[in-house]
């Protein structure tokens, strides 16, 4: 089997803020003739492998139990918490088990197509059950969502992998979400 | 765009001749649709100096789908930017990997990866005659990944960014707020679906993952400032 593996790489400047420095590479992995095309720079790289090898996820189910409730208004935007509350870990792949038993209430949350407050219940330091105290039902197109998929939500803490992929999703500096925050930050800048 | 874009295909059949076509192909949207050249289209329309009626096919496309977009995420996803301009980076690359995916199909191939800044669309088998296994990077290492999927004819997409505890641009606020994520994976049914429903999704903050759980055909993987990710229970099929 042949394989062509080509990169290319378009070079720009960010904004005039963050010059970008970004290579991509002709990793030949396998036999067969590999080309480059008009490429600025080379590197290897791109299949990313780590350290840690160990694969113990800390894996909690989230049930979704609606209960229905009358919600309304479009969403306005707030502060709200996350769909699955809980006092969260700390950075990446810390043991497990570190909530507080107990039953959480969580605030009003605003999930886009209506509203949603769930109860988190943790049990043995884990996230043992969620139910939804709230969830839009009072939209015809809500209730489709609802019935489609109530989303059931499952959380884990990350933990490095060591398996070898053929290639890496992620964001990066140059990312839609990068812009956008750097353009509320210079939008702050202006106020 | 700026951005690397990598094309592989597996099989016997494929040319320098047809690699080259399909990256010509990004070339080309690059020096229309690319904000950061001044005499791009969009940076000429930007500047008025292109009449509505003018626009290119590729360019009316484009700002048809990213209308749609808008109303099916209800504003989230908008590319004109606070400033006014218009933007249209958050649908294009998806769009664009999309496109050259099925110019490789037109010329024959069935096994084929072509990846554009992160957003990958994978088709039949890899080099070793496997799935296509994609990594999930770690915003908070680049070197590293934390997850492991398989996209099985899926698209995936990932918006974030490297900056821990961003902050996001409230269309409806019209402000910036507070966002405790760092990362949002997207699958979705096809690399264009996935790119502007992952960038859609992001803008919303902690509750994007869910908007994604709430859509048929979509799944989800979304990490937070305190390296807890949140996913949608069909995301497992895909590990």
């Amino acid at each position: 089997m042949k394989k062509y593996f080509v990169s290319f790489v378009f070079l720009v400047v960010f904004g005039g803020f963050a010059a970008l420095h970004y290579i991509s590479s002709a990793s030949a992995a396998n036999a067969g003739p590999s080309y480059t095309g008009q490429v600025t720079e080379e590197e290897a790289q791109q299949a990313a492998t780590l350290a840690d090898s160990d694969t113990a996820t800390d894996t909690q189910p989230a049930e979704a139990q609606p209960t229905p409730a009358q919600t309304a208004p479009e969403p306005a935007p707030k502060p709200k918490p996350k769909p699955t509350p809980a006092p969260t870990p700390m950075p990446v792949a810390k043991p497990k088990g570190e909530y507080n038993d107990g039953t959480y209430t969580g605030s009003v949350a605003d999930a886009f197509y209506g509203n949603i407050q769930v109860k988190a219940t943790v049990s043995g330091g884990k996230l043992t059950n969620v139910t939804f105290l709230q969830y839009p039902n009072d939209r015809s197109t809500s209730v489709m969502i609802n019935q489609q998929a109530m989303p059931g939500l499952v959380q884990e803490a990350l933990q490095a992998q060591s398996a070898s992929v053929n290639g890496v999703s992620g964001a990066m500096q140059t990312s839609e979400a990068f812009r956008a925050s750097l353009g509320a930050a210079l939008a702050q800048a202006k106020a | 765009m700026g951005m690397p874009v990598t094309i592989e295909i597996c099989g016997a059949g494929a040319s320098q001749d047809q690699l080259e076509k399909a990256f010509s192909y990004f070339t080309s949207i690059d020096a229309r649709f690319s904000t950061y050249k001044g005499d791009s289209e969009i940076s000429r329309i930007n500047r008025g100096e292109i009449a509505l009626g003018d626009y290119s096919p590729e360019m009316k496309d484009v700002f048809a789908l990213a209308e749609k977009t808008k109303r099916e995420t209800n504003g989230y996803f908008d590319i004109r930017t606070p400033g006014g301009l218009l933007d249209p980076s958050g649908i294009v690359k998806g769009w664009a990997i999309r496109n050259a995916a099925e110019l490789l199909r037109s010329l024959g191939h069935e096994h084929f990866y072509v990846e554009a800044g992160g957003d990958i669309e994978t088709s039949g088998k890899n080099a070793e005659g496997k799935e296509w296994r994609i990594g999930i990077r770690n915003p908070f290492n680049a070197e590293e990944i934390v997850k492991v999927v398989y996209p099985r004819g899926k698209g995936i997409a990932t918006s974030g960014t490297s900056v821990r505890g961003a902050h996001i641009y409230d269309p409806h606020a019209k402000q910036p707020v507070a966002s405790s994520v760092v990362s949002l994976t997207v699958i979705g049914p096809d690399v264009y679906e996935a790119d502007r429903f992952a960038t859609a999704a992001f803008a919303m903050g902690e509750r994007g993952i869910s908007f994604i759980g709430s859509l048929e055909g979509f799944e989800g993987y979304q990490i937070d400032r305190n390296g807890t990710a949140t996913f949608t229970e069909g995301f497992s099929d895909h590990v």
